[in-house]
């Protein structure tokens, strides 16, 4: 009888007032959306992001940096000793002439970077040194150090084992050396890997390489224009991506290509400029860095809040292990696979070591943490959870005021190149899932306009609804791809080492020379 | 054996067409000599290019190729060869000043013809074309026909 009357007087309501029964809907709808989802895959998150035990720890954190420091002294720290090399080989004067028109190191390394810089450069480190203190900044240069030989690791095999079609084009990654390399060592389960892999790399490509971005871009505009609803955001975004990816549109690629390397200088030069100004400061920010490492310098969680704060921003923020930039790295048309793998180690050192590094530097510098005067120490905010910053903010809001500190115009560029890291985010990732898609389902023009138009549907859904629970479950979907190509490349490091050696001692000889004249 | 070499910018129009000209009637006065009929595809290996625009790269780059062999100098040649006239067709990607100039050091080439292009938009009125590059940078001399 209740029941009967309450949902009778739901349908006249809806009826009478239709504009506010489907507001309520909607927001009911995304509220379900959410349960429903949160029931369902909130087991999978947990997983990827459980603790170790007894500690905040995430274990996959720990996964990354454990496997980057064993490539590191399994290939005797190449990303040091073959650092020069690599600038060489991305200037080109390695190059044949006569390949003129292939696509170069450089492009490849370009291409790779405009996936992976992006908000994890501005928003995660901000995160980082408000709850780890400048102490994290330490650990997170460690983690950047160190990832570089994991990029060097899926790197090379992504370009040995990539696929040649018949037509000229390349597919290449993760799922290929997993199939072909296994089976080269004579070992099972490499079908099996590569298919988990591509279910993973789909839903990343979709979640964290999409959704998550078209969220926080919506956030940024509405930030500096006023509320407005997202699915506008979502529909321009959607409407330009489909422009691009689906269109062919080279005149928009083009723009973005142009636009996005000169917002990433600017940031590094506005960063730079700030740096220069306040020079007598950095001595003293570096000193906050290393004792804060070591001491934790009253900031939440300690020493190992430092700690875990810096290596989880590092390996959120340059991917290194996660197998995307294999599949990036591979179009490049070389004899020699090692190659692509040396230029790929400047990857983590451009995106962590570098950008990263700048972020949190004038953070530092710029004061907008909040110290005790009397002790110099850095003082919590009133919940204990992070540092009190100047005014209240938090993510890429406290970059944004530590470098309104040095320009007060910053803040609307920093909003603009946030857009538009995550546009081009988008474009990678929406590559890194076709491709995926492409190894599940077969090459074909229908299959790939099908992917095309489901990823940008969720450009849409991502930038409308506030969904927490599927934007977490796109991350773990992001490190879940790390936790398969981790165990491939532990058994296919090998191959590479074979590769590694014969290419530098051939180098050393000189039987490949320069071509310079 | 020819004794002398000319290295021609061909660029598929009408500028190209009176370097080819000019080219041809010194060719024969000089009576043993060779042109190499050069066209080049502009590219920058430090350009930024989308993944999807890297996978397909080779492929476009066969395409770009044929495409200028078979319209633009293989039509030239069999011109410069119905002339009388030894001749070489090469198509490049690359920088045409650079590539010009390479060329005519790898062959030892005596000079360089190109045709005049006059100067469109800003970036060219300020910095100069290909023609005011290759003036500046060339090992050879530069034959410019207006």
């Amino acid at each position: 009888m209740n029941k009967f009357l309450t949902t009778g007087l739901g349908a006249v309501a809806s009826t009478v007032f239709p504009a506010l029964a489907s507001a309520q809907d909607a927001v009911g709808m995304d509220q379900r959306i959410n349960d429903v989802f949160a029931g369902s895959t909130g087991w999978f998150v947990n997983l990827i992001f459980m603790s170790l035990p007894g500690t905040n720890f995430p274990w996959i954190v720990l996964w990354l940096v454990v496997a980057a420091s064993v490539f590191t002294l399994y290939f005797g720290f190449i990303q040091f000793w073959a650092f020069g090399h690599a600038i060489s080989l991305v200037k080109g004067d390695y190059s044949d002439p006569d390949d003129a028109g292939e696509v170069s190191h450089f492009q490849a390394l370009a291409t790779a970077l405009s996936g992976t810089v992006g908000l994890g450069n501005i928003a995660g480190v901000a995160v980082a040194v408000g709850i780890g203190g400048p102490g994290a900044t330490f650990w997170m240069i460690l983690a950047g150090l160190l990832g570089m030989a994991s990029k060097f690791t899926e790197c090379t095999l992504g370009v040995k084992y990539r696929n040649e079609y018949d037509d000229g084009t390349v597919s290449g990654g993760p799922m290929y050396y997993m199939t072909k390399g296994f089976k080269e060592r004579g070992l099972p389960l490499g079908g099996f890997l590569a298919i988990v892999f591509s279910i993973f790399t789909i839903g990343g490509a979709l979640g964290g390489g999409n959704m998550f971005q078209a969220n926080q871009a919506h956030a940024q505009i509405a930030g500096i224009l006023g509320d407005y609803p997202g699915w506008i955001t979502g529909i321009i975004f959607a409407a330009v991506v489909f422009a691009v990816i689906v269109g062919g549109i080279k005149s928009i690629a083009n723009v973005t290509e142009k636009v996005v390397p000169f917002m990433g200088v600017l940031y590094v030069g506005a960063a730079l400029v700030i740096l220069i100004v306040e020079y007598d400061k950095i001595g003293w920010a570096f000193g906050q860095i290393f004792a804060g490492a070591f001491t934790g310098l009253g900031v939440a969680g300690g020493l190992v809040g430092a700690l875990i704060q810096g290596f989880k921003r590092a390996a959120f923020s340059n991917e290194a292990g996660v197998g995307s930039a294999a599949i990036a790295h591979s179009a490049v048309r070389t004899k020699e696979p090692v190659t692509e793998g040396v230029v790929s180690l400047l990857e983590p050192f451009i995106d962590t070591v570098v950008i990263c590094t700048m972020t949190a530097l004038v953070i530092t510098i710029s004061g907008v943490l909040v110290t005790d005067p009397a002790t110099g120490r850095f003082i919590l905010n009133e919940a204990g959870t992070a540092i009190k910053t100047v005014d209240g903010s938090s993510g890429v809001q406290l970059t944004s005021a530590a470098f309104a500190t040095g320009f007060s115009w910053f803040p609307y560029i920093l909003a603009i190149a946030v857009v538009l890291f995550a546009f081009s985010t988008m474009i990678s990732w929406s590559y890194y899932g076709l491709k995926a898609w492409t190894y599940l389902f077969g090459e074909g023009k229908t299959k790939e306009i099908v992917f095309k138009v489901i990823f940008c549907l969720f450009i849409i859904i991502g930038a409308a609804a506030n969904l927490g629970s599927v934007i977490d479950f796109s991350d773990a979907m992001i490190f879940a791809m790390a936790v398969v190509n981790i165990t491939a490349l532990y058994v296919l490091m090998p191959i590479v080492k074979r590769e590694m050696k014969s290419y530098f001692a051939r180098l050393k000889s000189g039987e490949l020379k320069k071509f310079t004249d | 054996m020819t004794t002398s070499t000319i290295v021609v910018g061909l660029d598929g129009g009408e500028a190209g067409a009176r370097a080819l000209a000019f080219a041809t009637t010194q060719a024969k006065l000089i009576g043993s000599c060779e042109l190499k009929l050069v066209y080049v595809i502009e590219w920058s290996p430090f350009s930024f290019q989308t993944s999807e625009e890297n996978a397909q790269r080779h492929k476009r780059r066969e395409e770009e190729l044929a495409l200028a062999r078979e319209r633009i100098v293989e039509p030239a040649v069999k011109q410069v060869t119905d002339d009388g006239v030894t001749v070489q067709g090469i198509v490049r990607h690359g920088d045409v000043a650079d590539i010009l100039d390479d060329l005519a050091k790898k062959h030892g080439a005596q000079q360089i013809v190109v045709g005049r292009v006059g100067l469109r938009g800003l970036k060219e009125r300020m910095f100069g074309g290909v023609t005011g590059r290759l003036v500046v940078a060339s090992s050879v001399p530069v034959t410019i026909i207006p």
